[in-house]
């Protein structure tokens, strides 16, 4: 079995987001890079297979020479081999075009991805990449379980979940808990060093959407406290004040 | 020309979220002139629930009556969308943001051709190109982003528009189409799914407990207080990973994006990934017996005491404005 796992390289969770170039580039001053916390849980169930049922574990990622050490990481986890598309992530359009260029040259059984990434959060390209190669597409899963050909998951819906039955090859935007996030150990670090990791060019591409401009949210005032023992002023606040009840 | 809108159903009514959305096309449509706003629902609904959706907006509603679509079998819904949008000539499809919602949305970008927004928070502004506000970095930030086709794609974030209730009731049309057997390659063989409470991603107002409420023998409390506002609930992450609540009640980073008019988190700290879930909330409403919490700098109220001496007070306070 061949599986692909796409990954995106964006800021820690805990990074203050802020834009330079009178609000055209993202800051990355002193921001940390991860791979994406969903793309994380892909990895995590994707190592998971390979090392049960055997199979090859390719990572991607479409981005410039900087994600380079994400990738490592990818590989330090448990991949096999790394792919980066050279050039940057213009939009959902463009990197489920590359991820399926990719694809229809190296033939996966199963791609895995992160339901979203967490800068743009479009969750989109998981459904455009299976829509560009005819392939069914799921998300967000929150189980996966592999038996012969047929593919067991569990889709968070709004208020609990469904459970889809699908044949490979498949698609699947992840989540938690598909599966533990897995730290790299340090001799697995050491043999990320010397796995592959191709660099190929983009396809050329149309894009779709251009981003113009970014905006922050205004800054939350201070917080009104009301005493403890005068709960009644707070609903008679949200209801006169805040109109919220 | 025309806006189609994929109006989404569940236990016999149409999704308050895709009544928005309807409510989302209406305006957009009187802004940017785009003509007629019409709705797709598919599967097994009732005529009568349908015809609602034109008191947010829609002027008709399409009904693919085909039983097959009763589950949201994810490229069955994009193909019968896409059929709809080409034969009424649309030029732009409208949808509210939702786990069946962002899955069909992407793979119907691919057969139409469309740029594709997703969170879209405001109406587009078309002064110079086609320009759109979204929501990124989990709420931290929007983009501003021009679509550069002819066909687009919106889908729209819980509480961009208000909900319009007092249009007229819309003309249903039961229709027909062949959707190919390669479209059902998936199936969907059980759900599991809370019913008659109120869903977390729809619900106008939250509460939320976390760490601070010490156990899940003492949700009670928040579950009374949810009662009384009508209310949907919720718990931080820490809470859903010790399993005191089921994983589709986290809120936050890599949990449920709630943007309810009114959120109360009780005994949580605010860790900017749960901050993350809920910077969408119109008024946030802090409960912690912490007053360093870093919730409160995030917070429109606050009560610094104790949870389980607050909520039964509140719970009655409530109860006694009504």
């Amino acid at each position: 079995m061949k599986i692909l796992v796409c990954i995106t390289h964006v800021p820690d969770t805990t990074s203050k987001i802020q834009f330079t170039d009178s609000n055209t580039k993202f800051d990355k001053n002193g921001v940390q890079f991860i791979i994406g916390p969903y793309d994380d849980y892909a990895l995590a169930r994707a190592v998971e297979i390979k090392e049960q049922l055997g199979a090859s574990l390719t990572v991607l990622n479409v981005g410039e020479a900087e994600t380079e050490p994400t990738l490592r990481k990818a590989l330090a986890i448990g991949a096999d081999d790394a792919i980066r598309v050279n050039s940057f992530p213009k939009d959902s359009f463009f990197v489920a075009k590359q991820i399926a260029a990719i694809a229809k040259q190296n033939g996966y059984d199963l791609i895995l991805m992160g339901r979203e990434s967490i800068d743009f959060n479009g969750g989109m390209v998981h459904g455009m990449v299976g829509e560009l190669l005819g392939m069914p597409s799921i998300s967000p899963v929150m189980k996966l379980e592999i038996e012969g050909d047929k593919v067991k998951m569990a889709r968070e819906i709004e208020g609990g979940k469904e459970y889809v039955d699908a044949k490979l090859p498949l698609i699947a935007g992840c989540q938690e808990p598909i599966a533990e996030w897995k730290i790299p150990n340090m001799r697995g670090i050491m043999s990320a060093r010397s796995k592959p990791l191709v660099v190929v060019e983009p396809t050329a591409d149309a894009v779709v959407t251009d981003v113009t401009s970014f905006i922050l949210p205004p800054a939350k005032g201070t917080v009104k406290l009301v005493d403890k023992d005068n709960v009644g002023e707070l609903v008679r606040l949200l209801k006169n004040e805040a109109k919220v009840l | 020309m025309s806006v189609l809108v994929y109006i989404e159903h569940a236990e016999g009514s149409v999704k308050k979220t895709s009544l928005e959305a309807v409510s989302y096309a209406k305006a957009m449509s009187e802004k940017l002139s785009s003509g007629d706003v019409i709705a797709v629902a598919l599967g097994l609904i009732s005529s009568e629930e349908l015809a609602k959706a034109g008191t947010a907006g829609a002027s008709k509603v399409i009904h693919v009556i085909d039983s097959k679509l009763n589950d949201g079998i994810i490229q069955a819904h994009a193909e019968a969308v896409a059929q709809v949008y080409k034969k009424i000539n649309a030029t732009t499809l409208v949808l509210a943001k939702s786990s069946l919602g962002d899955a069909v949305a992407s793979r119907l970008a691919i057969k139409l051709g469309s740029g594709l927004i997703s969170n879209v928070v405001e109406l587009p502004d078309t002064t110079s190109g086609y320009k759109v506000k979204r929501s990124i970095y989990t709420g931290k930030a929007f983009a501003v982003t021009q679509v550069n086709t002819d066909h687009k794609i919106l889908a729209v974030k819980k509480n961009a528009v208000d909900l319009r209730t007092d249009g007229p009731l819309a003309m249903v049309e039961e229709v027909n189409l062949d959707i190919s057997a390669e479209n059902f390659a998936t199936s969907i063989t059980s759900t599991d799914k809370a019913t008659g409470e109120i869903l977390l991603p729809e619900a106008d107002i939250v509460v939320s407990g976390g760490r601070g409420m010490k156990g899940p023998e003492n949700w009670g409390m928040i579950e009374a207080l949810a009662k009384e506002l009508g209310a949907a609930t919720g718990c931080s992450k820490p809470v859903s990973d010790i399993g005191w609540r089921p994983h589709h009640e986290h809120v936050g980073q890599t949990g449920v994006k709630v943007a309810p008019t009114l959120y109360i988190a009780v005994g949580i700290s605010g860790a900017i990934q749960h901050l993350a879930g809920v910077n969408s909330s119109k008024c946030i409403v802090v409960i912690n017996k912490d007053p360093e919490a870093p919730f409160f700098k995030a917070a429109d109220y606050g009560i610094v005491g104790d949870a389980f001496d607050i909520l039964p007070k509140l719970t009655e306070a409530v109860k006694a404005q009504k």
